[in-house]
């Protein structure tokens, strides 16, 4: 039954219903509200003997998780931003051991400066961390999402973020079906470890491999990681006939049939640039978008299907590698090597800039125009702002940082004398 | 503010449409100034921008009036709905493309729920002034979200506003 409610409850609810036996989280924002639905529905008796951890950081969080995956329970997680940074190390053991955690990004940009609000720096930076990322178009794609990583990470033994933009979907109050208990139950098996620390049949996890086997080790997580592609899709359509909702899936194509311009995108933008591809639709322009769904791995056939007939693909993301280029954009790249399309990489919607229509559309024609260079495109970009503090810092011996300087110029009510 | 709209959302919803509340992120601590936003359509809401070009604007602290440009982006014969129990022209509100309609909204939930928040009041006062969303869902969405006691005085302040507001565009 449709409801009324913000994101942030409609993935509180969706994990309860997944049963989670742990759910170990530090609070940031603009993960908060999720873990703070959880801790109410956990002291509440709803979810019997789940713990709530209260730990002292998101290193110590995901150390938890780990420990609690590893003992066969269900475990749960959130973060954002520096959190999910400072979790790092601990990352790569959840992966390296194989341990089937489910996690959301609040995704958020990580400084500095420092920023709260949304882009994707903070997932993309984990990108090769070895977890399977799956990216939310909406609140009911990331309600959905959740159940679907349940039981892929458990049928893989592999851990899973669920990404979906900070404030722009957390705190979005909007119309959407939580997933019952009901459905979730016939979708989500109880979870099976594949490894179990057992005092009763003693074994050891995480053990130190030298040079001798660690690259057969690593290759077997790529290639574990690899089946993920397999799964997915199976997983979506799976969760299409059980609960009615097309959901998930490695990517999806919107009106590309006869494409010549093809916006590729992760995330809540990917409603935007639909409405912008509508209108350029109605004027007869065509044009089509492709939505990213699942990151890591990486699904290189399925983009390369899915956009190899365009003769030109604009990829629109909110994070990019400094001093490279767009990070979607390369394995864009890589999936049309040899191929006709160019690729153009678009920055847009930093640190919570509105990645509005009009600005879309503006970009979309300069595309379709032959405007777009090989060099990535900064959306929006305030250029005169730009090249007038290059000026101020280039005359001086210290000129100080950027930032404030910037926040000056813009008049800005966080700048104050330095 | 950021539950005014999503109680603006919930009563669209509660007729069966589509809608989308969202506050302008970072600046939620309470007592600083706040933007909410609220879209309601006939269909399936996908644009994910900040409103630029409202076709309604709610101001809840008519202080804002002088230290922000509320009224920016404000489509040509928009609707203003200022809560105050002084008029547009006492406040020194005008020359401005819009239909600018005050109500006492804090007073009237102090009277009805002895508190003075005026969200519930805003959105009675709204529904009597556009039709967006009818009082009945109004006083549904506040009835829901509130319960009890605050529920029942917050509905009967929205009831108040929107029949303040009824009475004014009559003598207006």
């Amino acid at each position: 039954m449709p409801r009324q409610l913000e994101g942030s409850r409609a993935v509180a609810e969706t994990v309860a219903a997944c049963r989670p036996e742990v759910i170990c989280a530090y609070p940031i924002s603009p993960q908060t509200h999720i873990v703070e639905g959880l801790s109410r529905i956990v002291k509440a008796g709803e979810l019997g003997s789940c713990e709530f951890l209260n730990v002292e950081s998101e290193f110590g969080a995901m150390s938890a998780c780990i420990g609690a995956s590893a003992a066969g329970a269900r475990t749960y997680t959130a973060t954002a931003s520096q959190g999910l940074l400072f979790m790092a190390e601990a990352l790569y053991n959840a992966s390296g051991l194989g341990l089937p955690i489910v996690m959301t990004v609040a995704n958020r940009a990580i400084g500095a400066p420092i920023n709260i609000w949304n882009d994707h720096s903070d997932a993309m930076s984990q990108r090769d961390s070895g977890w399977i990322q799956l990216y939310a178009e909406s609140n009911q794609e990331a309600a959905d999402l959740h159940v679907q990583a349940f039981r892929l990470a458990e049928q893989l033994s592999l851990p899973v973020m669920v990404c979906m933009d900070g404030f722009i979907l957390t705190h979005a109050y909007e119309r959407l079906e939580v997933p019952t208990a009901e459905q979730v139950a016939a979708y989500l098996p109880p979870f099976e470890p594949r490894q179990l620390l057992d005092p009763d049949e003693p074994m050891t996890i995480g053990a130190m491999v030298g040079p001798e086997a660690f690259t057969e080790v690593k290759y077997l997580m790529h290639a574990k990681q690899r089946m993920a592609l397999d799964a997915i899709p199976l997983l979506a359509d799976d969760f299409e006939r059980a609960v009615g909702r097309r959901s998930g899936g490695l990517l999806r194509s919107y009106r590309c049939e006869d494409a010549t311009t093809i916006v590729l995108a992760l995330g809540s933008v990917l409603g935007t640039i639909e409405d912008v591809v509508d209108e350029l639709r109605d004027e007869g322009v065509p044009i089509g978008a492709v939505g990213l769904k699942c990151f890591r791995p990486y699904p290189l056939e399925e983009v390369r299907a899915a956009l190899a007939h365009a003769e030109r693909v604009v990829v629109v993301e909110k994070a990019f590698a400094v001093g490279a280029g767009g990070i979607v954009g390369q394995n864009v790249r890589l999936a049309l090597s040899g191929l006709p399309p160019q690729v153009h990489d678009v920055i847009a919607g930093l640190g919570g800039r509105p990645v509005t229509k009009a600005s879309l559309r503006n970009l979309l024609d300069d595309a379709l125009a032959g405007r777009l260079g090989r060099e990535m495109t900064f959306l929006d970009l305030d250029r005169e702002l730009v090249e007038r503090e290059l000026r101020r810092a280039g005359d001086l011996a210290r000129p100080g940082p950027h930032a404030e300087s910037i926040l000056r110029q813009i008049g800005a009510v966080a700048a104050g004398p330095v | 503010m950021v539950t005014a709209a999503e109680l603006l959302a919930l009563a669209a919803f509660l007729e069966g449409r589509h809608a989308q509340a969202f506050p302008s992120f970072g600046s939620e601590r309470t007592g600083a100034p706040v933007v909410s936003f609220c879209r309601i359509d006939e269909r399936e809401i996908r644009v994910r921008e900040p409103i630029a070009a409202p076709d309604a604007l709610i101001v809840q602290d008519p202080t804002l009036l002088h230290q922000v440009d509320v009224f920016g982006g404000l489509v040509p014969d928009g609707t203003v709905l200022l809560n105050s129990s002084r008029t547009a022209e006492e406040l020194g509100v005008g020359g401005i493309d819009a239909r600018i309609v005050t109500a006492p909204a804090t007073e009237l939930a102090r009277t009805h729920l002895g508190r003075p928040l005026p969200g519930p009041a805003l959105l009675g006062a709204f529904a009597a002034l556009t039709g967006a969303v009818s009082l009945q869902s109004v006083l549904e969405a506040v009835r829901d979200r509130f319960g009890g006691a605050a529920g029942e005085g917050n509905a009967a302040a929205a009831e108040a506003a929107h029949a303040f507001v009824l009475e004014a565009v009559a003598h207006a």
